[in-house]
């Protein structure tokens, strides 16, 4: 089923990319360090230190897995909505020798690279501000692709069910909005009730932060390995589920 | 003559309602065989069985030797498709939308760079390629489609409604082209609701209404078949009148649809008499043609 025919597809989703690429590279690093240095400075200078770090430390590593998790998640939803139904992109490709399974792994493969840059970018910043010293935290290189992976194929079971964009809010208020404040972007899980934390801690972001933390800190993550397949077990049940759904109803 | 696409009693529904219902048709090798049918009547599933995009519920497909939907993706190695709306894509330019879509057919990028300015030239579009596909107009863009589907030198070439949508002068270059590329031997399959494309085009048509082919053959061969060769149309006031009391006994079969009564007969000559007289009625005297096959065999009333 998995073959190298996605390809042509990726390349085709990164020509576009290439004409915007200053505008989207520029929302990469902009967004996200507004946040971490109004929240990390502005709210850290209030708190004591998190779990023996300066909190903008902390939230740092936060902040990394929430902008990759949204790098990947809108470009499942939004773009890969546009080319699927509005621009009928995926009906051309198609008629090409390529099926479905193709255009799949092309996109999730795509949302993967895309969240990669929003994700190094955000990388670049801990760098340059000091935040990390360990020569672990290229780790998190090899991480940040797996977390856009597994939001990139949460996110198209959403494209694949949505009649229009508008649809899209629900996901973002009731699962993405509650997940960033659930699962350690912010604050530690441990300061969250009992119940919450159970919850918290089937949540994929939970296992993204899990791994990044300690990484960015210079420790190996506890349960590392239990952690990574979580998030390949989320990447490909999504996956199967969109693909399912998106066959249904790409059939009629 | 060795067929390129073969399909036997193929079936599809969708829910309760089967769109196909048992379709059976051959595509020799260089032709042009037509889909003509009303809205509705199951032109593109069908176009879109024989390609493998749906999978039939029941029937036998092969094209271009390959069984479908099997081996369809090996299939459309050997096929070029315009889809009934245009799918370009909107950030590209024409140029590249031509290269992007080589891409995947697995053709170099030096292959297609080097096809590109015939494709171009084929389209008419040979001062376009740096062109943003928003800046071209109706019929550049459908012909940009159709030089997109030739990117991979197919051997059978399927047109959803390749013309619907565009003018007169569009529509012209568009068959011209088509007959050019059967000239060159390719094979052509397409759907239409223009009998005038349908008679122009098209060595072979069948006839399709509610999810089956009612009738194929030549153009000719259907106008022979079906409808007496001279028809006169008559409209103006007092039309119904002179129908009951003159039509009738004239015209082997009269037909009225709305305002106009149409004679059917193989000698119009007793018609026009009775019409001499008639100065508030207006006529005209034509040969049969497919319209008249068409609107026979699928009836006059409005399908939507």
């Amino acid at each position: 089923m998995i073959s190298l025919r996605f390809v042509p597809v990726w390349r085709r989703n990164f020509l576009v990319w290439r004409k915007l690429a200053i505008p989207s590279v520029l929302g990469n690093f902009a967004d996200p360090v507004i946040i971490l240095l109004g929240l990390g400075y502005g709210l850290g200078s209030m708190l004591p230190e998190v779990g023996g770090v300066p909190y903008i430390a902390f939230f740092a590593a936060g902040t990394l897995c929430s902008a990759t998790m949204n790098s990947a998640t809108f470009e499942t939803m939004y773009s890969a909505f546009s080319r699927m139904h509005v621009q009928r992109s995926w009906e051309a490709i198609m008629t090409a020798p390529l099926t479905l399974e193709d255009v799949v792994l092309a996109e999730l493969v795509w949302a993967a690279s895309k969240s990669f840059l929003a994700g190094l970018a955000i990388l670049i910043v801990i760098w340059s501000l000091g935040l990390s010293h360990s020569w672990l935290s290229l780790w998190v290189l090899a991480v940040i692709p797996l977390i856009g992976l597994c939001f990139g194929a949460l996110a198209l079971i959403m494209t694949a069910l949505a009649s229009n964009y508008d649809f899209f809010m629900y996901y973002f208020t009731l699962v993405i909005t509650p997940m960033t404040m659930l699962c350690g972007v912010f604050f530690p899980t441990d300061r969250l009730p009992q119940v919450f934390q159970a919850i918290a801690s089937v949540l994929p972001l939970s296992h993204a932060t899990s791994l990044v933390r300690p990484l960015l800190f210079g420790e190996v993550p506890g349960h590392a390995v239990l952690h990574l397949a979580v998030l390949a077990a989320y990447a490909a049940c999504a996956a199967c589920i969109s693909l399912l759904i998106l066959r249904r109803r790409l059939a009629s | 003559m060795t067929s390129v696409l073969s399909v036997r009693d193929l079936r599809k529904s969708y829910g309760a309602h089967e769109v196909v219902r048992g379709v059976s048709l051959t595509v020799e090798r260089g032709q042009c065989f037509g889909l003509l049918g009303p809205n509705g009547a199951g032109k593109t599933t069908t176009l879109r069985l024989c390609l493998g995009l749906t999978e039939p519920d029941s029937g036998s497909i092969e094209l271009a030797g390959e069984p479908v939907p099997q081996r369809a993706r090996q299939a459309r190695i050997r096929v070029g498709v315009v889809p009934q709306m245009d799918n370009l894509d909107p950030d590209f330019t024409a140029r590249e939308n031509l290269l992007v879509y080589g891409r995947y057919f697995g053709r170099t990028d030096r292959d297609i760079v080097e096809r590109i300015p015939r494709l171009l030239e084929f389209a008419g579009l040979s001062g376009r390629g740096d062109s943003r596909i928003q800046a071209l107009s109706g019929g550049m863009k459908r012909r940009l489609t159709l030089a997109r589907a030739l990117v991979n030198d197919p051997d059978v070439i399927f047109l959803d409604e390749p013309t619907s949508g565009l003018d007169p002068q569009a529509r012209h270059l568009i068959w011209e082209r088509l007959k050019q590329l059967l000239a060159q031997g390719k094979t052509i399959l397409l759907t239409t609701h223009f009998m005038e494309e349908a008679e122009r085009m098209c060595h072979r048509i069948g006839i399709m209404d509610q999810g089956r082919i009612i009738s194929e053959g030549t153009p000719r061969a259907l106008i022979e078949q079906h409808i007496e060769p001279e028809v006169v149309e008559v409209y103006g006031d007092g039309v119904d009148e002179w129908c009951r009391r003159a039509a009738s006994d004239s015209a082997s079969r009269v037909e009225q649809s709305g305002e106009t009564v149409f004679c059917y007969s193989s000698d119009a000559r007793p018609v026009l008499a009775r019409l001499e007289a008639e100065r508030n009625l207006r006529y005209l005297h034509r040969p049969a043609n497919l319209e008249d096959v068409f609107l026979k065999l699928t009836g006059r009333e409005l399908r939507d």
